[in-house]
């Protein structure tokens, strides 16, 4: 690089130096410069490496038994004949209901504690402990999910239901939606709140027409993020007693909420505990199965957020 | 101070403060305020920054209320009725005693629906087309955007901005204006229009305003409050008023020393 030419005598003796030096330095600067993002792109590289091992391991077994009969059939002991639709909507049922309890739950106490409580000592404890919660292992939750929802509640959930399984992962993810709600309305300057204040305007009505609706499109993205994580839950359906082996379908009716299920994790699960490769198969296909409906999932999000956002 | 500079003329105090001190937690942040604002008239506050003027402005409408660990002690009066008696709800008073805020901020919706909101809230009976019109003209906002009602607020200049919330409170005629520093986020042009409007608003309203631009206050107001601030023990910075009177007096001829240093701007 060429030195551009300068006649001033800096101020400061410190100043003094020669141009050529600079240059020098400046080179050595870039290359740390250059450097680092080379690191920062290993990083990419290595992460997406991963994955892309993983799904094509997954598709090369998988996709051979993706057929209609694979998702319509009942499990069975002759993997040629098993299939995964119990287990299908088990997790459909199941993420149904734990989108029913923790939407206006989480988002309830979300708006609650971050609009309506005002800041004490309390509150920080609560909060706190909510933030403890979402980093709570899952299979404490179904440990919980097990005596208070399987054994103490069972004149309403009939044990190892659909709705014991949903009421536990929602307990799960509960933590998860009101952070994101708290985060999310916390993103809304505060102006907005004064100008409705400022107008006569009560917090509720504040919040339902001016707030909420800017803090909907983070909301959603929490919410389906929660189900994302609930939706590959194993081990609190496992603790709770979901069954591995489910040759019917719950009733579509109240009925249906108690009756035993599976979902396709804990499905998955099964089959590649087996010792037969065939089953390993079966278990890829359900596996392909679980992420495309996460990817219709998060579709969903993204999709709903653009909406919200117009 | 506020009884020297009373003039005898039969206009009625809408606000008056009768020894307003404000803390935030435990650190004092305006002590012992005594100021009467009258009717139809446009009252300045001004004073370096931190000496508690938007602090005492926000008293009046109970906006402080919603900051946390705000407390107001002494009495903030509207027409003889104390703002923070135990029967007083908040969301009345600002009802009656609107807002302009130093940023403009218009709801992320429609300019019709920037006002048609604040009447909707609180009742409005009438032709809510009509209703939207009048405040913008009177807001003098209408020509600019009789074409784009269904148009998002926050489309607008900042000036524009400013005259929509300027239209959004007069929208249900409150009884008094407060405006905290309204144009210090506009430029010149923005500003003298804001100033006219203040102007012409002050038939109907009381007008309160916070500025930092002693040219604005000269010109627009009828009566002034010089604030100062003085540094606590603690590091702390504590605002008082030093002198309330007339504009023209405060300008020309203030009684108090600091008053003559601020305002010929030898500080602040």
């Amino acid at each position: 690089m060429t030195p551009l030419s300068s006649q001033a005598t800096p101020l400061d003796a410190g100043w003094d130096i020669e141009q050529k030096q600079v240059l020098k330095a400046l080179d050595r600067r870039q290359g740390i410069d250059k450097g680092f993002s080379w690191l920062a792109l290993l990083a990419v590289i290595f992460s997406l490496f991963v994955l892309v091992v993983l799904l094509v391991d997954i598709l090369i077994d998988g996709v051979p038994v993706l057929s209609w009969n694979f998702l319509t059939s009942f499990p069975s002991r002759r993997p040629e004949a098993a299939g995964i639709v119990s287990a299908l909507v088990g997790t459909i049922w199941v993420m149904v209901l734990v989108a029913l309890f923790t939407f206006p739950i989480g988002v309830g106490a979300g708006i609650f504690l971050e609009e309506f409580v005002p800041d004490s000592l309390i509150a920080k404890a609560v909060e706190i402990n909510i933030s403890n919660l979402a980093g709570v292992p899952s299979i404490i939750y179904g440990l919980l999910g097990l005596q208070v929802f399987v054994r103490i509640l069972f004149p309403i959930t009939q044990g190892r239901s659909v709705l014991s399984g949903a009421l536990t992962l929602a307990l799960l993810v509960l933590p998860i939606v009101i952070i994101a709600t708290r985060e999310s309305l916390r993103s809304i300057p505060g102006s907005l709140r004064q100008a409705g204040f400022a107008l006569g305007a009560t917090r509720w009505q504040v919040i339902r027409s001016h707030v909420f609706p800017l803090a909907l499109p983070g909301i959603l993205t929490g919410v389906i993020l929660a189900l994302s994580r609930a939706i590959g839950e194993t081990a609190p359906l496992i603790t709770i007693g979901a069954l591995t082996y489910i040759p019917f379908l719950p009733e579509l009716s109240l009925r249906g909420l108690q009756s035993p299920f599976t979902v396709l994790p804990i499905q998955i699960f099964n089959w590649v505990s087996r010792p037969q490769a065939d089953f390993h198969a079966l278990a890829a296909g359900a596996i392909i199965v679980l992420m495309v409906i996460l990817l219709l999932m998060n579709a969903t999000a993204i999709y709903l957020r653009n909406r919200f956002q117009k | 101070m506020t009884s020297q500079s009373v003039s005898p003329v039969a206009t009625e105090a809408a606000l008056r403060a009768k020894n307003v001190s404000v803390y935030y937690g435990s650190a004092l942040a305006v002590r012992d305020v005594n100021l009467d604002i009258f009717k139809h008239e446009i009252t300045a506050f001004i004073g370096p920054s931190g000496c508690g003027k938007s602090t005492l402005l926000r008293c009046f409408n109970r906006t402080n209320d919603l900051i946390p660990g705000a407390r107001v002690e002494g009495k903030a009066m509207f027409h003889g009725t104390d703002l923070y008696a135990k029967d007083i709800d908040p969301v009345y008073v600002r009802r009656r005693i609107g807002m302009v805020f130093q940023k403009p901020n218009p709801f992320t919706k429609s300019i019709y629906e920037n006002i048609a909101f604040a009447a909707r809230i609180n009742g409005y009976k009438g032709d809510m087309d009509e209703l939207v019109e009048n405040s913008l003209r009177r807001a003098a906002l209408w020509d600019e955007v009789k074409d784009k009602l269904r148009q998002s607020g926050l489309s607008l200049s900042g000036g524009q901005q400013q005259r929509l919330c300027i239209a959004r409170t007069i929208a249900i005629e409150p009884e008094v204006i407060l405006m905290d520093e309204p144009c210090s986020a506009l430029d010149p042009i923005s500003t003298l229009q804001i100033e006219e409007l203040m102007k012409e608003l002050e038939s109907r309203y009381t007008i309160v305003i916070v500025t930092h631009n002693m040219q604005q206050a000269s010109r627009i107001s009828d009566k002034t409050a010089f604030f100062n601030a003085e540094a606590t023990e603690s590091g702390n910075k504590v605002g008082y008023l030093v002198e309330y009177g007339d504009t023209e007096q405060i300008f020309n001829d203030p009684r108090e020393q600091a008053t003559q240093d601020y305002v010929s701007g030898r500080f602040g």
